[in-house]
C-alpha cells in the first residue's frame, strides 16, 4: 500500500460531520479561533503526528519514510503516546485544536494506535469533540477496509492520496493502487465522513498534457467531496524520478505547460464551486482544512513522531520565545530517545521576532485571503502591515502591477499574483527586514534619537 | 622575407608578444629535490614576492669566493636560450647548470630556473633568470653567463632586453614539432640584435623525432646551414657537452673594456621585501664595487651599492663586477620602477651615454579586476600592490563599475601576461577576482578644438569604453594592429585562412617551410585576437598550429560604441567598442550570454544591443508564468524560509537597471573571459 503522497502529509480536509460530532460542515467557522475572545497564541496548538513507515517507495517522494523491517507497531504506538505527553507538558497548551496523522503511510497504522494517541491528547489537554482529526489514507483495498475502524478511533476527516486517475501513471510513480481502488476508497470515506474528505491529485506528471489533465480533472470533480489538494509534481533530489529525468529517460512538462495546467485547474475547480483558499488547496462549503490553516496563520503546532516539526513556546521550561523544533528523523533512533528521555527532539531553534514575522508573512501570503490586519497585529502589535509594506517602491510596483493588494482587509496576492508568489516574497522579506531590524537597533540606542531631537534648533 | 620582417621590427617598438598559452602542462614531480623544496618553502613564507628565495638561502651557505678578476673579457660568454614553448629550454638549462656544477646533479632538477608556481605548473617561463656557469674547457676556465629569458613574446620586451645583454643565443627547436611560431619570432629578435645563433635540435630521443626535417626547416626559414645544428636530448643529457663547447667557440666574447667607465644594462629586476630592489645587470664597461655611488640614467637618481655578486643561479656575493660580466646589484632602490628593464647604470662621478633602446613597457591589453566581494577590496589591493612591485610592466588604474563595485583597470603586455598575473594573484595571494573581458587601447583623433585643449593633445588613448568620444568630435578612430605569424600543417590552411578572414585579418605572406608545414603572416586588429582566437586556432588544427604576434602600430578603423539595453535602459558597464563590421555578431553574443544569466522575472525582459538609437540584436527573457512552491505545510517551513531568505539576500545584491534585477553573476558572465 504505499501511501500516497509526497512529503509529510497534511493536506486535505473538509469539515463536516464525523462519527461523534453531528455538526454540519459550517460548524467551525474559519476565523472562529480569532474571533472568539482570541485566547493567547501560546494557550493552544494543533498536533501533527508522523507515522514514518511505508510499504514501498514512490518514485517522486523524498519525505521521511522507512520501509519497516519488522512489525514494531506496539513500540511505535507507545512512543508516540509518550512523546505526545512530554511535548504537551512542555508546551503547557490547554487546548489541542486539531490533530493530523501524516506520514509515511499512517493508514498502515493500526486504528488502535490512532485511538491511543488521541486518548493521550485528551488526557493532557482539551480536545473538543468537534476538533478536526485528519488521517492521510493510501487508497488501497486494505486502506479502504480500515476506514471505518479509523472513524471509530476518532478520525473525522480523511485525506486520500489519489494522485492520478491514470493507472499507467500510478504505476510509473510507484503507487500501489489503481485509480478504481482509489475511487472506491473515496466513496467509502465519503460514506463515513460526508463533506470531510479531501483528495490529493498531482499534475505535471511525466508525459502529461494539458488536455489529458483537463479530462482527468472533470472526472475527478464527479467523484470528489468538498476538498481538493492539487500539487505540481516537484522533482526532489535523491528520488528515483529525479534521476530518471536527469538521465533523460523521463521528461516532465515544461514550465509553461505546468503553468497552463495550474491555470486551467484553478479555473475549472472554481467553476465547480471549489474555491481556492491556498496555493494548492480548494474547498466547497467552507470545508477548508483547519489543521493546515493553522500552519498558514502562524499558529502553534506540536510535531510528534520521527522527523516531525513543531513551532511552539516551551512554556513548561520557562521559555518565552517560539521555537522551531525538529524530531529525530530515523525511527529507530527516535524510539530510543523517546524511551530514554520522553521525547526525540533533535533540534531546537529559537525564533527571533523578525524570524517569526517572516514565517507569518511567508505562510500567510499563501492563502487567497492573505494576511488581515488583525492577524498581523497579533504578531506585530507595534508595526502594522501598512507601515511595513505601504511605503517602499518595490511593493508599490507590485501593487501597481496588480500582483499584490494592500487594503482595509489586509495584504494579499491577487488572482494573478498568487501564481508568482515566490517572486513576490523576496521583495516583501527584504522590506520586512529593513523595517524591523533598524527598529530593534534604535530601541537599543535610544540616545541617538534624543540627540537628533535636541540638536534641532528651536 | 626575413629582411622585410627585420625592417618592420626596426620600425615597431622593441616589443613583441607571443600569444602562446600553455596547453600542455608539465607534471611537476612531487619528489622534488629536497633542498629545493625546502628553500622554496622558506622563501614563500618569508617573502611574499618571488624570485629571491634561492638567493637568500644561498648567501648564507656559500663560503668560497670566486675571484672574478680571473675572468678577463675574452673568457666570458653571455648567451641566452630561446625556444617555442615546451621545446625544452628549461630542461636544457637544468643540464647546463648540472654539468658546470652550479647545481648538484640529481634526478630531480626540473626547471630549476622556473621558480614561480605558475611557471612550473604551466611549464612556462615568465620571469627571466640568470645563472653564471663556470666551465672548464681545454685547461681554461670560462665564465658562461646564461640569461634565461621568458618564453613568451608577451614578455618579449624582457626577452629583447635579455638578448641585448648577450652575444649569442641557443635557438632550441623540438625535433618532433619543428619550427613553431614562437621560434620564428625569437629568431628574428636574435637576428636583429646580430647575435650568434646556435640552432639546437632537442628531444632527439623521442620516437617521432625527425631531426633531418627540422634541420631543413632551419636552413630554409632562417638561412642557417644545417651542419651548424646540434642534435641533443636535454632530458637524457645526450650531446649537451657539445652545446657548451659551441658556446665557447661560436659566441663572441662581449665587447667590453675594463678600462672604460662603468656602464651596465639593467635587464631584469625583482623586489625583495627585506633588501629592496635586486637588479640584474650586464656590465658593459669598467667595474663596480661595493660602496660605489651609481646613477640610473632613466631617473637620474643616485644610489649606493650595498651588495653585488654573481647569480649561480643563487646569489653569490662578490666584491666587484667587471666589464663583460653579468650579476646582481642591490643599491637601496625601493621600487622596481627605479630599476626599469633597459635602463643604464653608471658611476656618479663618471657619467656615460645611456645604452640605446630603452622604452618603458607599454600595456597592450586591458582588463578590469574587481574583488568578488567588496569587503575583499583592501586585501586585493595589497595583493595587486605586491605583485606589481615585482612587475613594473603592469599598469594600474583605479576603476569602478556600478555592477562590480570598486576595482582596477590593469594594463598588461599581452594576454598571457594577464593570465599569469591573474593566476599568481589567485595562487600566491589567495585572492579571488572577477576579471572582465580584455580590451585593447583604442585611439581617437579629436576634431573639436575644445576637446583638444581639454586633453592637451589631438590624439587620445581610450582605455575605458565608457570614455569613448562621440563620432561628432572625432575625425578618426585608430585601433592597434599586430602582425601575426601562424605555423601549421598545410592540411589546416583552408580553415585557418577562413578564421583569419573572419577576424579581419589581411594576409601578408605565406611560405612552405617544408613539404608539409606552412608559415602565414597576417595583419590583424589586436582586438580580434585578444579573446578566443588562439583557442579556436588550436582546436581547429587539433593543436598543431602555433601562433605568435608582434605589435604593428595603429590603423584607422570604423569603430563604434555599442550599448546593451535591458528593457530599453542602457547598462553602463557593458558598453563595448566594436568594429562596425563585427557589431552584430558581438552584440548578438553578448545578448545571448546575458539572456542565459539573468533569471526570469515577473515580466518580460528585452535584452538588446544598440548602436546609437538603432537596435541591432535582441534576445527576450520570458516572464515567469508560475513561480510558487506547490506544497508548504508545517514541516516544510524551515526549508522554504531558507530558500526565500537566500533569494531575499540575493535580491539585495542585485543591480537594478530600470525595472530589471540583474545578479552580479550576469555581468561577470558577460564581462569575464571565457575559460575553456
Amino acid at each position: 500500500m504505499i501511501k500516497h503522497t509526497l512529503r509529510a502529509g497534511r493536506r486535505a480536509v473538509s469539515p463536516g460531520l464525523r462519527c461523534f460530532s453531528e455538526t454540519s460542515g459550517g460548524g467551525v467557522s474559519e476565523d472562529g479561533l480569532e474571533r472568539t475572545s482570541s485566547p493567547p497564541l501560546t494557550k493552544q496548538a494543533s498536533l501533527y503526528v508522523h507515522w514514518p513507515y511505508c510499504l514501498r517507495r514512490c518514485s517522486y517522494c523524498n519525505f521521511n519514510k522507512y520501509i519497516p523491517r519488522e512489525n514494531n507497531d506496539p513500540v511505535m504506538t507507545e512512543c508516540l503516546q509518550r512523546e505526545t505527553e512530554t511535548l504537551l507538558q512542555l508546551s503547557q497548551v490547554s487546548c489541542i485544536t486539531s490533530v493530523f496523522f501524516g506520514g509515511g503511510t499512517p493508514s498502515l497504522a493500526h486504528p488502535s494506535t490512532i485511538a491511543a494517541v488521541l486518548q493521550t491528547v485528551s488526557r493532557r489537554a482539551y480536545l473538543s469533540d468537534e476538533a478536526e482529526i485528519t488521517l492521510e489514507v493510501n487508497p488501497t483495498p486494505v486502506g479502504k477496509s480500515k476506514l471505518e475502524d479509523f472513524c471509530r478511533a476518532g478520525v473525522n476527516r480523511f485525506s486520500i492520496g489519489v494522485q492520478s486517475l491514470q493507472d499507467e501513471d500510478l504505476k510509473s510513480l510507484g503507487r500501489d493502487h489503481s485509480s478504481h481502488q482509489a475511487l472506491q476508497a473515496v466513496e467509502e470515506a465519503r460514506r463515513l465522513c460526508p463533506g470531510r474528505v479531501s483528495v490529493d491529485v498531482m499534475f505535471g506528471r511525466p508525459k502529461q498534457s494539458v488536455a489529458s489533465w483537463e479530462k482527468e480533472l472533470s472526472e475527478l470533480l464527479r467523484v470528489c467531496d468538498d476538498h481538493v489538494s492539487l500539487y505540481q509534481l516537484t522533482l526532489e533530489r535523491g528520488t528515483q524520478l529525479f534521476k530518471q529525468v536527469l538521465g533523460g529517460g523521463v521528461t516532465v512538462p515544461g514550465e509553461d505547460v505546468m503553468a497552463e495546467m495550474y491555470r486551467c485547474a484553478r479555473r475549472t475547480l472554481h467553476q465547480d464551486g471549489l474555491l481556492q483558499y491556498e496555493v494548492s488547496n480548494f474547498a466547497r462549503h467552507q470545508a477548508v482544512s483547519h489543521h493546515n490553516t493553522g500552519y498558514w496563520k502562524g499558529r502553534q503546532y506540536i510535531g510528534v513522531g520521527p522527523g516531525a516539526h513543531g513551532r511552539f513556546v516551551p512554556l513548561g521550561e520557562g521559555g518565552v520565545l517560539r521555537e522551531a523544533r525538529t524530531q529525530t528523523l530515523d525511527p529507530d533512533a527516535w524510539i530510543r530517545e523517546v524511551q530514554q528521555r520522553g521525547h526525540g527532539t533533535r533540534r531546537r531553534i529559537q525564533l527571533s521576532h523578525l524570524e517569526l514575522l517572516e514565517e507569518v508573512l511567508v505562510m500567510g501570503m499563501r492563502m487567497t485571503d492573505g494576511i488581515n490586519h488583525k492577524h498581523w497585529e497579533m504578531f506585530s502589535p507595534q508595526l502594522g502591515l501598512r507601515e511595513v509594506f505601504g511605503t517602499t517602491s518595490d511593493v508599490q510596483e507590485l501593487l501597481q502591477s496588480g500582483h499584490l493588494i494592500l487594503d482595509d482587509r489586509g495584504l494579499r496576492c491577487s488572482w494573478d499574483g498568487l501564481v508568482l508568489l515566490d517572486s513576490i516574497l523576496p521583495a516583501l522579506l527584504v522590506e520586512l527586514e529593513r523595517q524591523i531590524s533598524p527598529r530593534l537597533q534604535i530601541d537599543h540606542h535610544g540616545d541617538g534619537q534624543t540627540k537628533s531631537q535636541t540638536s534641532s534648533p528651536p | 622575407m626575413s629582411l622585410c620582417l627585420v625592417k618592420r621590427w626596426c620600425e615597431t617598438p622593441l616589443m613583441r608578444r607571443v600569444l602562446q598559452f600553455k596547453v600542455y602542462r608539465r607534471k611537476i614531480q612531487s619528489d622534488n629535490n629536497r633542498t629545493y623544496t625546502l628553500l622554496r618553502h622558506r622563501w614563500m613564507k618569508r617573502l611574499p614576492v618571488f624570485c629571491s628565495g634561492f638567493r637568500m638561502a644561498s648567501t648564507q651557505t656559500h663560503k668560497d669566493t670566486i675571484d672574478l678578476s680571473k675572468f678577463p673579457v675574452d673568457r666570458i660568454r653571455n648567451f641566452c636560450i630561446i625556444a617555442h614553448i615546451d621545446h625544452g629550454k628549461s630542461t636544457l638549462a637544468d643540464r647546463l647548470l648540472e654539468m658546470t656544477g652550479a647545481i648538484a646533479k640529481t634526478e630531480n632538477n626540473k626547471q630549476v630556473l622556473d621558480k614561480l608556481q605558475v611557471e612550473r605548473e604551466r611549464g612556462i617561463t615568465v620571469k627571466a633568470q640568470t645563472a653564471s656557469l663556470i666551465y672548464r674547457h681545454q685547461g681554461e676556465q670560462y665564465l658562461l653567463n646564461l640569461i634565461d629569458t621568458p618564453g613568451h613574446v608577451d614578455f618579449s620586451y624582457e626577452v629583447s632586453r635579455s638578448i641585448s645583454a648577450c652575444q649569442g643565443v641557443l635557438l632550441i627547436v623540438d625535433a618532433n614539432q619543428g619550427i613553431q611560431a614562437q621560434t620564428v619570432a625569437n629568431f628574428y629578435l636574435a637576428f636583429e640584435a646580430q647575435l650568434a645563433i646556435i640552432p639546437v635540435i632537442n628531444k632527439i630521443d623521442l620516437k617521432n623525432a625527425d631531426p633531418e626535417r627540422v634541420e631543413l626547416q632551419i636552413e630554409k626559414v632562417f638561412d642557417i646551414p644545417r651542419e651548424e645544428c646540434i642534435r641533443i636530448s636535454a632530458k637524457l643529457g645526450t650531446n649537451v657537452e657539445a652545446v657548451l663547447q659551441a658556446v665557447v667557440y661560436r659566441v663572441p666574447a662581449p665587447l667590453a673594456s675594463i678600462d672604460d667607465p662603468f656602464k651596465a644594462l639593467v635587464f631584469d629586476s625583482n623586489f625583495d621585501h627585506y633588501r629592496g630592489v635586486v637588479a640584474n645587470i650586464a656590465v658593459f664597461g669598467g667595474r663596480v664595487r661595493k660602496g660605489d655611488r651609481i646613477v640610473s640614467a632613466h631617473l637620474g637618481k643616485s644610489y649606493e651599492v650595498n651588495e653585488l655578486g654573481l647569480l649561480r643561479p643563487d646569489e653569490h656575493p662578490t666584491q666587484k663586477l667587471f666589464a663583460g660580466q653579468v650579476g646582481y646589484i642591490i643599491a637601496g632602490m625601493k621600487d622596481v620602477k627605479e630599476a626599469q628593464i633597459g635602463d643604464t647604470l653608471y658611476l656618479q662621478e663618471q657619467p656615460v651615454e645611456a645604452l640605446p633602446g630603452f622604452k618603458p613597457a607599454k600595456a597592450m591589453v586591458f582588463a578590469g579586476m574587481f574583488p568578488m566581494d567588496q569587503s575583499d577590496y583592501p586585501g586585493l589591493r595589497s595583493a595587486i600592490d605586491r605583485l606589481t612591485l615585482n612587475d613594473s610592466s603592469v599598469t594600474v588604474q583605479r576603476d569602478s563599475s556600478m555592477a562590480l563595485g570598486a576595482g582596477w583597470r590593469l594594463g598588461f603586455l599581452g594576454l598571457l601576461h594577464m593570465e599569469v598575473f591573474n593566476q599568481r594573484l589567485e595562487q600566491e595571494y589567495n585572492a579571488s577576482v572577477i576579471v572582465t573581458a580584455p580590451t585593447v587601447p583604442y585611439k581617437a583623433v579629436l576634431s573639436s578644438a575644445k576637446l583638444i585643449k581639454e586633453h592637451g593633445s589631438e590624439e587620445i588613448t581610450i582605455v575605458n569604453p565608457a570614455q569613448f568620444p562621440d563620432r561628432s568630435v572625432v575625425s578618426e578612430y585608430l585601433e592597434p594592429m599586430v602582425l601575426g605569424t601562424i605555423l601549421s600543417p598545410d592540411s589546416y590552411t583552408g580553415k585557418i585562412m577562413a578564421l583569419c578572414l573572419n577576424r579581419r585579418g589581411i594576409q601578408k605572406n605565406m611560405v612552405y617551410i617544408d613539404d608539409q608545414r606552412v608559415m602565414m603572416k597576417y595583419l590583424f586588429p589586436l582586438n580580434e585576437i585578444v579573446v578566443d582566437f588562439y583557442d579556436l586556432l588550436k582546436s581547429m588544427s587539433s593543436g598543431y598550429a602555433s601562433f605568435d604576434y608582434e605589435n604593428a602600430g595603429y590603423q584607422a578603423a570604423d569603430l563604434i560604441k555599442m550599448n546593451i539595453l535591458l528593457n530599453g535602459q542602457p547598462v553602463e558597464e557593458l558598453i563595448t567598442i566594436v568594429h562596425r563590421a563585427r557589431a552584430y555578431s558581438q552584440g548578438k553574443a553578448m545578448c545571448e550570454r546575458l539572456k542565459d544569466s539573468i533569471p526570469r522575472q515577473m515580466f518580460e525582459v528585452a535584452v538588446q544591443a544598440a548602436i546609437g538609437s538603432k537596435v541591432i540584436a535582441r534576445e527576450t527573457i520570458k516572464a515567469f508564468r508560475k513561480n510558487v512552491l506547490a506544497k508548504c505545510y508545517g514541516g516544510d517551513i524551515t526549508r522554504k524560509m531558507k530558500l526565500l531568505k537566500k533569494q531575499a539576500e540575493g535580491k539585495k545584491k542585485m543591480r537594478r537597471i530600470g525595472n530589471v534585477e540583474v545578479p552580479k553573476d550576469a555581468f561577470i558572465n558577460v564581462l569575464k573571459r571565457k575559460i575553456k
